[in-house]
């Protein structure tokens, strides 16, 4: 049996309500009025499509370690990187062993159904035993367009396997149809559209009911079969017209996040599949229906092991975990819109020297350092000499990560000297349980949340953006454990 | 078993210029400046100098690399001139290498000069610290107010002080700095701010304020020592150096959980190491004085521990009660310190020794500022690093044999 054996997703920390937007940019355009209710989730400044991959492959792995993956395909329309694999910045980051096969599925909404279908047909031909796919996107409309009111920034990631399956993929049906709705050249910025009336009609209402009957006539199914039907269209009335005119109960279709995250492109239909399996039972039978450039519908079902997995967060955690970016202005200066005054000391980022962020590639992508034989003492970064002093033994070291350890705040503060985008730079020195101590940056909180012995967990982000040499320098920080209800 | 460096040199003559923002004078108008006062102090000539050291910390701001800057300005004549830089302690290191080489018989007289040019950066506070391309990648943007701020943090968790208790404490600190330092022409900053405007200023990085931290200048101090025994042929009135101590905690404090953040390992060690040195068996009593590094009033408070002057978690009674106020048992920053002063790095652990050396000589200026105790011992402290990794110096200076 060939299926998703784990499950998880990323939804950033902040949440812009769409009347701020509307509030800031409804003088242009009034008719956004209708896309201004909801929220949307915005990525902190300190995160892009990379960083949340990650952080929804860490909600997957939920603890299991990452060097048993046989590979890592990744589907955006947003990674950072034309020229150099995205996928693989990611599975260093997972400490994923270095023999695996990692892709980048780019360029369309489709992105991230195509990672998965090939994910599970490459499982299928038993030339892996298991690939983790992570779909994530962060997409910018233009201020003052529609699409800066929907599109919100978000990520899904499944585990493809042959053991303990929780959700079997049963087959796939995929549409071609270079319809030119959606687009952005290279050089583009921003994401560009048609009138959206067209884009409705002739793209959402022909091209998804196409797939979908596509699915069911290949497979001689009825629409009635399925338990749950997702849907990635992310004008909410299109789609019960959609759900509508393939006869589907409206309970089963699966709501598409667009009032509380927004539309996260190619994402979107796994971020959604996440949400269907979190309520999904035993023998349910799930479609997934991708849109862009046609379209990709698969149909999985799920199998009684869905009640033994140990899930993550997910996207009912996440939902609730949340703060409001109040802030218009703030907004478009994490998205690098809006030109800031950063001063001299923000101009002068230390210039990122390459062989080095090779030669220390794990210390850095996977917050990896080492631990003594001699005395137990984890230390970061990797040393020779051990450092603590009532040891000091010479390279008696063993690798030792500390990305998935907990630690406490042993002193910290918010410095308004320090550049930081957002002042104060907030940062301190992090005991961790199991031994060890980090000199980090604390991110995703107000200073006013810490306390000396605030339980912290470490989270990927972005660290340096050197644009003169077009590289970005990855790093962990340390996030507040949240108290997060799952139930509301 | 060595024997240390007591009483075998001796300080023959000092300078310091003004501190502040100099915007009209260069490195080599500092240079100049400190050594004619020092030089006219000895009464000897630039020529008699046989070996020299510079300290200098960020090179690159408008002084220049190696000990270049040195020996140009004073066109020293093809001597050994070694430029030297060790962080804050970076002016000690240049007495410490003068010392140790008119001791070890090498040179008969030897100058230390220290010289930096901060306000060509163009921004206030320190430029970057510069802990090596690779550590940039691990550390967040740590400036120095948010290190010790953290060490102020950690001080009020583990001793129950309130924000706003820790924060009146650490004002008393600055407000008699500032009031010593406003009697004082060569300091930088010579107002003297109230204890609830200090409590009240702008944070930095909390929980320090403005005046919690030293500010940023320009300046320079210099130092000429020849061995002790011929120090007489020069004055009257030498000052004798009793010890001279370095020690640099390596990363422990940073990487290791050993260290609970509110005791400066790297100001104990060397603080024994140098009454040792200089036979002081009972500091908090045969001191007169002290110059300590208060770059941030929680520095001053901590080093008062660490220096085993006031006890370990009790600093507060002793600030409170004024022991190191101008008229206390042991006066502390007596011109100002870093707090009026700012911190041209370089020159910083000279003009301490300045101030000590002025003040065993009965000839601080102006006169009001001379201490009444009739000091024999003084001491000087300086460090900087990153906290958990900080260098550090304690220097002894005396009046006699």
């Amino acid at each position: 049996m060939i299926g998703i054996t784990s499950y998880g997703a990323y939804i950033p920390y902040y949440r812009l309500k769409r009347d701020i937007i509307f509030a800031a940019m409804g003088w242009f355009n009034s008719g956004n009025a209708s896309v201004s209710r909801g929220e949307k989730a915005v990525t902190n400044h300190d995160e892009d499509t990379l960083t949340m991959a990650v952080s929804a492959a860490i909600d997957c792995l939920n603890g299991r370690e990452g060097n048993g993956i046989g590979g890592l395909y990744l589907g955006s329309t947003t990674a950072p990187y034309l020229e150099r694999l995205n996928s693989a910045i990611c599975a260093a980051a997972l400490s994923l062993k270095p023999d695996v096969r990692t892709a980048d599925f780019n360029a369309c909404l489709r992105a991230g159904t195509s990672a998965l279908i090939s994910a599970c047909e490459a499982v299928n031909m038993n030339s892996v035993d298991n690939l983790l796919v992570c779909a994530s996107d962060s997409r910018q409309g233009k201020p003052g367009s529609h699409f800066e009111y929907t599109f919100g920034d978000g990520a899904a990631a499944l585990m493809v396997g042959r053991e303990n399956v929780v959700a079997e993929f049963k087959g796939c049906y995929s549409l071609s149809h270079d319809f030119i709705d959606y687009r952005r050249l290279q050089e583009d910025r921003f994401v560009r559209g048609w009138e959206e009336r067209w884009i409705k009609d002739e793209g959402y209402a022909k091209i998804i009911p196409q797939a979908v009957s596509g699915l069911l006539k290949k497979y001689q199914l009825k629409i009635d079969d399925f338990a749950s039907v997702v849907i990635s269209c992310p004008d909410s009335k299109s789609l019960s017209k959609i759900g509508k005119g393939i006869g589907i109960n409206p309970e089963k279709l699966q709501d598409n996040l667009m009032s509380n995250v927004g539309d996260t492109g190619a994402a979107l239909p796994l971020m959604m599949l996440v949400s269907a399996l979190e309520k999904a039972s035993a023998g349910d039978k799930i479609m997934v229906v991708s849109y862009g450039s046609g379209s990709d519908a698969l149909f999985f079902e799920v199998t009684e092991e869905i009640d033994k997995l140990k899930s993550g967060l997910g996207i009912k955690g996440h939902l609730n975990l949340k703060e409001d970016l109040d802030n218009y202005s703030k907004y478009l200066v994490y998205r690098d819109i809006l030109p800031m005054e950063i001063g001299i000391r923000g101009e002068e980022m230390p210039p990122l020297r390459l062989s080095i962020m090779n030669r220390e590639g794990q210390t850095m992508a996977a917050l990896q350092g080492c631990r003594c034989k001699a005395c137990g003492t984890p230390q970061f970064p990797k040393q020779r000499t051990c450092i603590n002093p009532e040891c000091g033994v010479i390279d008696q070291m063993e690798e030792y990560s500390f990305h998935d350890k907990i630690g406490r705040i042993k002193s910290f503060t918010g410095d308004n000297l320090a550049y930081s985008i957002s002042p104060p730079a907030i940062y301190g020195l992090i005991d961790f349980d199991e031994g060890g101590r980090l000199y980090l940056d604390i991110t995703d909180c107000d200073l006013a949340d810490l306390k000396v012995g605030s339980k912290m967990k470490m989270s990927f982000r972005r660290r340096y953006a050197d644009k003169k040499r077009s590289v970005f320098a990855y790093f962990w920080k340390a996030v507040p454990i949240k108290n997060v209800n799952l139930e509301g | 078993m060595a024997s240390g460096i007591k009483n075998k040199v001796a300080i023959i003559g000092m300078g310091c210029t003004k501190f502040g923002e100099l915007w009209d004078k260069s490195a080599e108008d500092l240079i100049v400046e400190a050594f004619k006062e020092a030089s006219e102090d000895a009464g000897i000539d630039h020529r008699d100098i046989e070996a020299a050291w510079y300290a200098s910390c960020f090179e690159e701001v408008n002084v220049g690399r190696g000990a270049i800057p040195l020996g140009r300005a004073l066109k020293l004549p093809n001597i050994a001139v070694t430029r030297v830089e060790n962080f804050c302690t970076s002016g000690t290191e240049a007495i410490r290498g003068a010392c140790y080489a008119v001791a070890s018989g090498a040179c008969d007289m030897a100058l230390a000069l220290g010289c930096e040019k901060l306000k060509d950066t163009g921004f206030g506070g320190l430029p970057e610290l510069c802990t090596g391309e690779e550590n940039k990648f691990y550390y967040p943007n740590l400036t120095a107010p948010g290190m010790f701020a953290q060490v102020a943090s950690s001080y009020f968790a583990k001793y129950g002080l309130s924000r706003d208790e820790g924060k009146k404490i650490l004002a008393r600190i600055s407000w008699k700095s500032h009031q010593n330092g406003a009697l004082n022409p060569r300091a930088h900053l010579r107002r003297a701010p109230s204890l609830e405007a200090i409590v009240n200023a702008p944070v930095i990085a909390d929980p320090l304020g403005l005046f919690d931290c030293c500010g940023v200048s320009d300046g320079a101090a210099a130092a000429i020592i020849v061995p002790a025994s011929k120090a007489k042929d020069y004055r009257p009135d030498p000052v004798y150096i009793k010890s001279l101590q370095i020690s640099l905690t390596p990363a422990t404090g940073l990487g290791h959980q050993s260290w609970d953040g509110v005791h400066f390992e790297s100001t104990r060690v060397p603080g024994i190491k140098a009454y040792k040195e200089a036979e002081i068996t009972n500091p908090r009593e045969e001191i007169n004085l002290m110059e300590v590094h208060d770059c941030f009033s929680i520095s001053e408070l901590v080093t008062y521990e660490s220096l085993g002057i006031s006890p370990v978690g009790k600093a507060r009674a002793d600030i409170e009660d004024g022991f190191y106020d101008i008229d206390g048992k042991i006066p502390c920053q007596s011109d100002g310190g870093l707090k009026c002063f700012g911190h041209p790095i370089g020159a910083s652990g000279i003009r301490m020794a300045y101030e000590i050396y002025k003040q065993l000589q009965g000839k601080a200026e102006p006169g009001e500022r001379q201490l009444k105790n009739n000091p024999r011992l003084g001491l000087t402290q300086n460090h900087g690093g990153i906290c958990g990794s900080l260098v550090c110096s304690v220097g002894v200076f005396g009046n006699e044999l």
